[in-house]
């Protein structure tokens, strides 16, 4: 942190003076490259300004001068937490544009994949976020001891840990290998356990209590108005989740329930998340027992000089973190004319300084960590 | 209402059960404890991927698979890899690539190449321990160092190589079955022509 006073704002202020404080780019709880220019009255945050773009690399870019295939292992690297779901919305994008059916046991895989990745993703949140109010150690230990054993399956179905390039247009890449499914089966099985016991190591601790309730709170109308989405969204009150809405893959024919939060605040976003792992562990089970065999990849579609036929597609998915869209437009070519990216944790970002407007600055970094933002794809 | 301090105090509980079990989970099952990783060495999956590399039958030069097509070259995202093909002693060009260069540095481990490959000649090695001291030259891999065998390859990832292989098998079988047929074909022909040949001129 670095400090320098604003002498603009020491006129008025009697005694306290205000206090520019720039936060970040390298700050620990500022999830990476992230920096905020804070503008304090005694320890109150009266201004804040994001200020993005340390990890900008050119993925839009990028995606226009490479193959339709080829921004597929580019799409890992956007939230690095969770790489499975952006592909999905990549695939999903592309399918949608040029019309591709997906064989239903792909479907299932995309399913299980996804909600695994939702389970690591709220499980690391868990973690980061004590990681936010001071608590390193562990919390973040026993989410990141859960986010290995998912990662360890990630690894033996796709070959990596985190860039998986999994999903092709028409499909996934490859079968689940021999024995996945019940090893993976008999994971979640002992998942419910593991969220019992971060519950009682964390849901009733008075501190936590203290740093979290009544803490930034968002209502509905800004919410839907700051176009946010995902828990975020969802711990304000607004029943708004898109695999409820669009019902896409095969989510139609399982069973779960969408967590909403009452108030808004910072304990409602870390519930949600809590609640929204248990109703993942749901979704598994169903997928587990309903998936059936049959091809995992659509024969008709050539992966290879794949060429879209001219058109405009707007695919998105529930991220774990929200609403994860792709926008692309073909001209019929083997590039993409144009390649959106609709990232969650930007849009989601958006609403900070009304989040932090009169709250302390100890309490910033705990309500940037509520919104679980990855700066991979802030910035892309 | 619970008593002041309690969901701390439930909450040490659970960190003491995990740091008294630590000692207790010789198994690692629900406990992973951190490896000390040049000692200890992690068994890698079968799956598990790096960098690529190219596979060889029997003898490392006449045994390339490599055609130089180039597809991979054109084909890879963040364009690592540099290929030149090889020519003969008139200057022709041959299906033999006399240049394969591939930038690890660059690399991203993506593995479209291998999907890609039409002659099955690039695969994914699982190396993982290729740091060096120079950032210039010894992250470029050229061709000798890229080759490697069909054993290896058995040997890294055995469902799959087993799978290429009888891709591999098929391909010749078929190629000898159509090859057989045309000979046939060709020898039936030629007894045609001379049975033709030897029938006698019908009257004019």
């Amino acid at each position: 942190m670095s400090f320098h006073p604003h002498t603009s704002s020491f006129n008025g202020v009697q005694g306290a003076g205000a206090l520019d404080v720039s936060l970040g780019p390298q700050h620990p709880s500022t999830h990476g490259v992230f920096r905020m220019n804070v503008r304090m009255e005694g320890e109150t945050i009266t201004k804040l300004q994001p200020v993005f773009g340390y990890l900008h690399r050119n993925h839009e870019k990028i995606a226009e001068a490479n193959s339709w295939l080829g921004s597929m292992p580019y799409t890992d690297r956007l939230d690095y937490i969770c790489p499975i779901t952006n592909n999905w919305a990549y695939a999903r994008a592309v399918e949608q544009l040029a019309g591709i059916e997906v064989p239903e046991r792909a479907e299932y895989i995309r399913v299980i994949v996804g909600e695994l990745t939702r389970l690591q993703n709220h499980t690391v949140f868990l973690g980061f976020i004590l990681g936010d109010m001071g608590a390193w150690g562990s919390a973040l230990m026993y989410a990141f001891r859960e986010r290995e054993k998912i990662l360890d399956l990630f690894e033996w179905l796709t070959g990596a840990r985190m860039m998986v390039n999994y999903m092709r247009f028409g499909g996934v890449r490859c079968d689940l290998p021999v024995g996945w499914l019940e090893k993976a089966r008999a994971y979640v099985e002992t998942y419910p356990a593991f969220l019992d016991e971060m519950e009682r190591l964390l849901t009733g601790n008075e501190i936590l209590l203290a740093r979290l309730q009544g803490v930034g709170i968002l209502s509905g109308e800004r919410a839907i108005n700051g176009g946010l989405s995902g828990p975020v969204l969802r711990a304000s009150g607004v029943d708004y989740d898109i695999r409820k809405v669009d019902a896409y893959g095969v989510y139609p024919r399982l069973s779960f329930r969408i967590p909403r939060g009452t108030v808004g605040d910072c304990y409602d976003r870390f519930m949600i998340r809590l609640l929204e792992a248990r109703e993942s562990i749901r979704i598994l089970q169903q997928a587990f027992a309903q998936i059936p065999a049959g091809p995992t990849l659509n024969p008709a579609v050539k992966q290879r000089g794949f060429k879209p036929p001219a058109g405009e597609a707007y695919g998105r998915i529930e991220g774990p973190k929200g609403e994860l869209g792709f926008h692309l437009i073909s001209e019929g070519g083997e590039k993409p004319y144009r390649y959106h990216v609709r990232p969650p944790s930007l849009i989601n970002l958006t609403l900070l300084e009304e989040m932090c407007l009169g709250t302390k600055i100890a309490d910033v970094m705990v309500i940037l960590g509520s919104i679980d933002i990855v700066l991979g794809e802030v910035d892309r | 209402m619970n008593l002041p301090g309690s969901g701390i105090l439930k909450g040490m509980a659970v960190t003491a059960v995990n740091f008294i079990g630590s000692f207790f989970d010789r198994a690692h099952a629900k406990r992973l404890i951190t490896e000390q990783y040049p000692e200890e060495r992690p068994t890698l999956v079968e799956t598990s991927r790096s960098f690529p590399f190219l596979v060889f039958d029997g003898d490392p030069e006449k045994g390339i698979r490599c055609t130089a097509c180039k597809i991979c070259e054109k084909e890879c995202p963040p364009q690592c890899i540099s290929i030149v093909k090889a020519k003969d002693a008139n200057g022709k060009p041959i299906l033999r690539p006399q240049i394969f260069d591939i930038d690890i540095s660059v690399c991203m481990g993506c593995q479209i190449c291998v999907e890609v490959c039409p002659f099955e000649s690039i695969r994914m090695d699982n190396i993982y321990e290729v740091s060096a001291y120079d950032r210039f030259g010894t992250l470029v891999l050229h061709k000798d160092q890229l080759l490697k065998s069909n054993e290896y390859y058995r040997q890294i990832h055995p469902t799959e190589a087993a799978q290429t292989d009888a891709r591999i098998e098929a391909v010749r079988v078929k190629k000898a079955a159509a090859k057989a047929a045309s000979a046939k074909a060709a020898a039936a022909k030629a007894a045609a022509a001379q049975a033709a040949q030897t029938q006698p001129e019908p009257a004019a």
